[in-house]
C-alpha cells in the first residue's frame, strides 16, 4: 500500500502516472489507497459501460471504472498487465481499471498548466489540468469527481 | 490515610459529579444508585461520611439516614443530604431525621468539598 | 459549573431514560387503579432531571422541571385530583420538558413561549402562588456590627447535635481554619458521675477568633448545627475579653484535640483494620456504580458485526478450499468445518442480540406524535402499542422513528373521521389508532391501523388522475389503487403541512422502509378503517439466500420470498400474446420473468426447456415464476452496501461476498415483480419511488 501524501519531502506533489492509449495520465497519489492486480469483476446490471463491475475489497464492494472506456478511448479488455488503481475521493472507494502503472512523479506549481480549450473531446471533461517535463513528456491530470456516474446516470 | 465516603444517588449523572469532585479531593468514594443499595454498601465501605440524595426509588434519603442511624455499628457516621431545595421545611425534616447537614444542588466542586471537610473537622 | 462533555452527554443520555420513565408513567397514571408508587417515580424522574439540569446551569430546564415537580407532587400528596384535564396537562409538561432536554442538548434556544404558556396553566391548575421556593435566610443573629479585631463565639452543643452525625470538635476545626484561633472549655456544668445522664450535653466551648472575619462566615460553620444548640457572637473588645469573664474554667485546646481525635474518622488508627482489605471494596464499589449493564459505542459493537461477516466469508472460502482439493470426504475435516460453522453463527446471533432492541424505544415516541395530531385535528384519538417488546436491530429502531411518525400522523390526519362522522357513523368520539408489532416467520411486522373511515378510493383515483399518476380511465384494482397513495406527487404539500409541517407523503415512508429492506403494504376496508404493514428484515447485517446462476453470475435471492422451485412439464407452461409466458402450478397462472433479460446480461430470453422457476411471492401478494440457469446453494450471506461506493441498482437490494470472495448481487423479488408486472403506466413510476 502506498503512503498517502500529497506532498513530498521536496515540497512537490507527487502523482501516480500510467498509460491509456499511447497518452499520459496522472491521479494525485494522495487519492490512491492502493493498487491490484484485475481480478474479474462481478457484472452490475444497467450500469454504464464504462463500469467494469465490482470487486470485493477486503469486505467493501468496489466499482471498476474502466479508464480507456471513460476516457473515450473504447472498451479496455482487462488482462494480466492491467492494474486496479484503488482510490478514496469524497469518502467513496472507486477503482480505476488502467493499463500498467508507470510510475510515480513528482511536480511542483510551476509544471501545472490549464488545460487548453479544446473541442469536445470526451477527455476534456476528465482531465483537470496538464503537468508539462522538460523532456516534452506531458501528464493529464484526472478528475475522480466526474469519473463516476451521478445519480441521475444510475439508472433507477 | 484515606477517607471513605459512600454517596447514594439514582442519577448516574448526580453520582458521577460527586464521585469526580470527592475523588479529585483525594477521597475514596464508593457509589449506590438507591437506599436500599447504599445502605447494603455500609458494611463493605464502611465509610466516614454519607451523602446521599433525597428522593430515590425504593428507599429515599430519609429512609437513609433512619436506617444508618439505628445500624448500630454506623450509628454515628456524619450524613450529608443532597437537595434541590434550600427551606425551613427541609431542614427541620432532615434534623428530625437525623441528617447532619445538607448540600444544596447545584454545587461547585470546592463547595462540595468545603462542607465534606467542615463536617469531617479536616 | 465546569463540567466536562463527557459528564454532560452522561446528563443527557440518562435524561433520554428519564423522560421515557416520565412519560411512561403519566401513562400509567390514566389507567384506574394505577400504584401509588407510579406518581412517586414520575415525580423523580422531573426532579432528577431538574438536579442534573441545576449542575449544568440549564436555566430554563430547571424553572420549568421545578414547577412541573411540583405539580406533580401535589398530585401525589392528593392535594391536585389527576383527571383528564390535569392528565392532559402533564403530557404536555412532559413533552415541553422533553424539548427542553432537546433544545439543552442542541444548545439551542428553548422554547419559552410554549413553556411560559404551560407555567401558566400548572399555575391555574394548582391555583397556587409562586411561593415556597425562597431562600431562607439564616435564623442567625447577625447582628453586631463587625469588629476588626475578631469575634468570640461562645457555643453550647444540645443532644440533637451529637445525634445528628454533627461533631462539636469538626465545627472548632472549621472556626481554627478562620484564623488565629483560641478555644476554651468550659467543663463547669459537668455532674457528678451519680447524677450524669449518658444522653444530656454538658460542655460548652468559647473560641476566640483573632483577625477582620464577618459572621457570615461564622454562620456558615454552624449552617447544620444552628437549631441544636446555643451560639453566641460577639465582637471581641479589650472590655470583653472571655478571659476575663470565665478564668477557671479554660483548658488549653492542645489537650482537648487529644482527647476528641479519638473518634476523629482522619486519624490513621481509626481505619487500620478496615483499610487491609482495599481490593474487593473498590470492586464491590464499581459493581455497584455499573449495574447488570454497560454501555458500548456502536461503532464497536458494528466493527464486530463486520468481522462476524468477514468471518463467515473466510469460512465459506475454506470450505469452498477443501473441496477444491479434495477433502470434503474426510470425515474430520468435515466436523472440523461444522464446528466452526457452527461457532460463527452462535456468535453472528450473539452480537445480533446485543445490537438488537425492544421497538419499546421508537413506540413510546408515538404518543406524543398522536397526541399533536390529534390536537392538530381536533380529532379525539387514542394510541394502542401491543408487542412493543418485540426486538429488532438498533439502527432499525432509529430509522423506524420518522417513517412512524408520519404513518401516526397520516392515520390521525386522513384515516379518522371527524367526531361529528364517528358519531353519526355509531362509533365513539374517540379514534383509536393500534401500532403493533410481532415476529413473523424470521420478519418483524409492525402494523399502524386506525379504526376510522378507510381509504376512499374514488377520492384517490380522482387525485391520482388530477395529478397526472395515472391515464383518465385506467382499470385498476382496489389494492391497486391502494398502492397509487405511495406515488410520489400523490400527497401534495399543502394537504400534511396542516399537522406535520414537513410535507412528508407516504412515498418517503415506502423509501425509507424499502432502504430499510422492508416492505409496506395497506389494507383497507371502507368504513372501518386501514392498516399500514411494514414487514422488516430482523437484521441488516445477513440474510438467508438461495444462490442463483444466471449466465456466467452468480447472484442471491433472499429465502424468505421464495415459495417454490419448479422444473415444469412443457405442458405446464403457455405464451400469452407475444411476450407473455406463464406457468399453470396447482391451477394458477404465474407470470414467468427471464431473469436475465430483466438484468440485460442476454438479449434473448432463455428456454424454458433449461434451468429453473422459481416462484417467488412479494408482500403485496403478487406471484411470479422467476426463470434462472440454476440453483446453485443456499447459504446465509452478509449482506454488504452496495450504495457506499457505487449507487442503487434497479432490481438489486445489496451485494454479498462469497466463497471465492467475489461479489454476488442480492436480487429484489419485490422490485423485479413489480417492475414486470400489470399496467405499464404505473410501472415507471412505482419503481422511481424505489429509487
Amino acid at each position: 500500500m502506498l503512503q498517502s501524501m500529497s506532498y513530498n519531502a521536496a515540497g512537490k506533489h507527487d502523482f501516480i502516472a500510467f498509460k491509456l492509449a499511447e497518452q499520459d495520465f496522472c491521479i494525485d497519489i494522495g487519492l490512491v489507497r492502493e493498487i491490484r492486480g484485475w481480478t474479474p469483476a462481478t457484472v452490475v446490471p444497467h450500469a454504464p459501460d464504462y463500469i467494469k463491475g465490482v470487486i470485493n475489497l477486503r469486505g467493501a464492494v468496489v466499482a471498476v471504472v474502466d479508464l480507456s472506456a471513460r476516457l473515450g478511448f473504447g472498451p479496455s479488455t482487462p488482462t494480466q498487465r492491467h492494474v486496479v488503481i484503488i482510490t478514496l475521493h469524497q469518502g467513496r472507494v472507486v477503482g480505476l481499471l488502467a493499463d500498467l502503472v508507470s510510475d510515480i512523479v513528482s511536480a511542483d506549481e510551476m509544471q501545472m498548466q490549464p488545460v487548453p480549450d479544446l473541442a469536445a473531446d470526451p477527455a476534456r471533461e476528465f482531465i483537470t489540468g496538464m503537468i508539462t517535463f522538460e523532456d516534452g513528456r506531458i501528464l493529464r491530470k484526472i478528475d475522480l469527481a466526474q469519473l463516476m456516474p451521478t445519480p441521475q446516470e444510475v439508472p433507477v | 490515610m484515606t477517607v471513605r465516603i459512600l454517596a447514594i444517588d439514582d442519577s448516574p449523572t448526580m453520582r458521577s459529579l460527586v464521585a469526580r469532585a470527592l475523588r479529585g479531593a483525594g477521597f475514596e468514594v464508593f457509589l449506590a444508585s438507591d437506599g436500599v443499595e447504599g445502605i447494603g454498601t455500609l458494611a463493605d465501605a464502611d465509610p466516614h461520611l454519607i451523602i446521599t440524595d433525597v428522593n430515590m426509588p425504593r428507599l429515599d434519603g430519609f429512609g437513609v439516614i433512619e436506617a444508618v442511624r439505628t445500624s448500630g455499628s454506623h450509628s454515628g457516621v456524619p450524613i450529608l443530604v443532597l437537595t434541590t431545595e434550600r427551606g425551613d421545611d427541609l431542614k427541620a425534616r432532615a434534623r428530625r431525621a437525623g441528617a447532619t447537614g445538607w448540600i444544596v444542588k447545584p454545587f461547585e466542586d470546592d463547595q462540595l468539598i468545603a462542607v465534606v471537610d467542615r463536617v469531617l473537622g479536616r | 459549573m465546569a463540567v466536562p462533555d463527557d459528564f454532560r452527554e452522561m446528563f443527557f443520555v440518562e435524561c433520554g431514560e428519564l423522560l421515557e420513565s416520565l412519560a411512561n408513567g403519566l401513562r400509567e397514571m390514566e389507567e384506574p387503579g394505577y400504584d401509588k408508587e407510579t406518581v412517586h417515580a414520575v415525580f423523580r424522574a422531573a426532579h432528577s432531571i431538574k438536579g442534573g439540569a441545576a449542575a449544568f446551569a440549564l436555566t430554563a430546564l430547571v424553572t420549568f422541571a421545578h414547577r412541573f415537580e411540583t405539580a406533580l407532587d401535589q398530585i401525589r400528596s392528593d392535594r391536585l385530583l389527576p383527571d383528564a384535564r390535569v392528565m392532559a396537562v402533564m403530557h404536555r409538561c412532559s413533552d415541553c420538558l422533553a424539548d427542553l432536554v432537546g433544545a439543552a442538548r442542541q444548545e439551542d434556544e428553548p422554547n419559552t413561549a410554549q413553556m411560559t404558556a404551560l407555567l401558566d396553566e400548572l399555575d391555574r391548575l394548582s391555583g397556587e402562588d409562586k411561593t415556597g421556593f425562597g431562600f431562607v435566610p439564616l435564623a442567625l443573629d447577625l447582628s453586631p456590627p463587625v469588629p476588626a479585631s475578631g469575634l468570640v463565639i461562645r457555643f453550647a452543643p444540645q443532644p440533637d447535635l451529637y445525634l445528628s452525625g454533627n461533631d462539636p470538635l469538626a465545627l472548632i476545626h472549621a472556626l481554627r481554619r478562620l484564623g488565629p484561633a483560641e478555644v476554651a472549655l468550659d467543663a463547669s456544668a459537668v455532674p457528678l458521675l451519680e447524677d450524669w445522664t449518658a444522653d444530656e450535653c454538658h460542655l460548652r466551648w468559647t473560641v476566640t477568633l483573632t483577625g477582620n472575619i464577618a459572621p457570615e462566615v461564622i454562620a456558615t460553620v454552624f449552617e447544620f448545627v444552628e437549631d441544636c444548640c446555643e451560639i453566641g457572637i460577639s465582637p471581641l473588645s479589650a472590655d470583653s475579653l472571655p478571659a476575663a469573664e470565665e478564668p477557671a474554667s479554660f483548658t488549653p485546646v492542645p489537650i482537648l484535640l487529644a482527647v476528641e481525635s479519638a473518634g476523629d474518622p482522619a486519624d490513621e488508627t481509626a481505619i487500620a483494620e478496615p483499610a487491609s482489605g482495599p481490593g474487593p471494596q473498590a470492586a464491590r464499589a464499581v459493581a455497584a456504580e455499573a449495574g447488570a449493564t454497560i454501555r458500548v459505542n456502536l461503532d464497536r459493537v458494528d466493527r464486530l458485526m463486520n468481522m462476524i461477516g468477514e468471518l463467515v466469508i473466510k469460512e465459506a472460502m475454506l470450505s469452498q478450499v477443501i473441496d477444491t482439493v479434495g477433502l470434503s470426504d474426510n470425515l474430520d475435516v468435515a466436523a472440523g468445518l461444522d464446528g466452526i460453522r457452527q461457532l460463527a453463527d452462535e456468535i453472528q446471533d450473539s452480537v445480533m442480540a446485543i445490537r438488537a432492541q425492544p421497538l419499546k424505544l421508537v413506540f413510546q415516541r408515538m404518543h406524543r406524535i398522536l397526541r399533536e395530531a390529534s390536537e392538530a385535528t381536533a380529532k379525539p384519538a387514542r394510541l394502542i402499542t401491543l408487542g412493543e417488546q418485540t426486538e429488532v436491530d438498533k439502527t432499525m429502531i432509529e430509522r423506524l422513528v420518522d417513517p412512524l411518525t408520519h404513518m401516526i400522523r397520516n392515520s390521525v390526519d386522513h384515516g379518522l373521521e371527524d367526531e361529528v362522522t364517528r358519531q353519526r357513523r355509531g362509533k365513539p368520539a374517540q379514534g383509536t389508532v393500534t401500532l403493533s408489532a410481532a415476529h413473523r416467520s424470521g420478519r418483524v411486522q409492525i402494523e399502524v391501523s386506525d379504526d376510522g373511515g378507510g381509504i376512499d378510493r374514488g377520492r384517490v383515483r380522482e387525485i391520482a388522475e388530477s395529478r397526472g399518476l395515472i391515464a383518465p380511465g385506467t382499470v385498476l384494482t382496489p389494492t391497486e389503487i391502494d398502492q397509487l397513495l405511495f406515488l410520489p406527487g400523490f400527497s401534495s404539500k399543502q394537504e400534511v403541512s396542516a399537522i406535520s409541517g414537513r410535507g412528508v407523503g407516504l412515498d418517503v415512508v415506502r423509501r425509507e422502509i424499502m432502504a430499510l429492506g422492508g416492505r409496506i403494504m395497506i389494507h383497507s376496508v371502507e368504513g372501518q378503517g386501514s392498516t399500514f404493514s411494514i414487514a422488516l428484515p430482523l437484521t441488516l447485517a445477513v440474510l438467508e439466500g438461495m444462490l442463483i446462476q444466471l449466465c456466467d453470475q452468480t447472484m442471491v435471492l433472499p429465502i424468505t420470498s421464495v415459495q417454490e422451485t419448479l422444473r415444469p412439464a412443457p405442458s405446464a407452461l403457455h405464451g400469452i400474446g407475444q411476450a407473455g409466458r406463464v406457468v399453470a402450478n396447482r391451477g394458477d397462472l404465474i407470470p414467468i420473468i427471464d431473469l436475465g433479460c430483466i438484468f440485460g446480461l442476454r438479449d434473448q430470453r432463455a428456454s424454458l426447456d433449461d434451468g429453473v422457476l422459481i416462484v417467488v411471492e412479494t408482500d403485496s401478494q403478487r406471484r411470479a415464476a422467476l426463470h434462472v440457469d440454476g440453483i446453485v446453494d443456499q447459504r446465509q450471506v452478509v449482506i454488504k452496501s452496495l450504495e457506499e461506493n457505487y449507487g442503487r441498482v434497479a432490481g438489486v437490494s445489496a451485494a454479498t461476498i462469497l466463497g471465492d470472495g467475489k461479489i454476488a448481487l442480492i436480487i429484489d423479488p419485490e422490485e423485479i415483480v413489480l417492475s414486470c408486472a400489470g399496467d405499464a403506466g404505473l410501472v415507471p413510476r412505482v419503481l422511481s419511488a424505489n429509487g
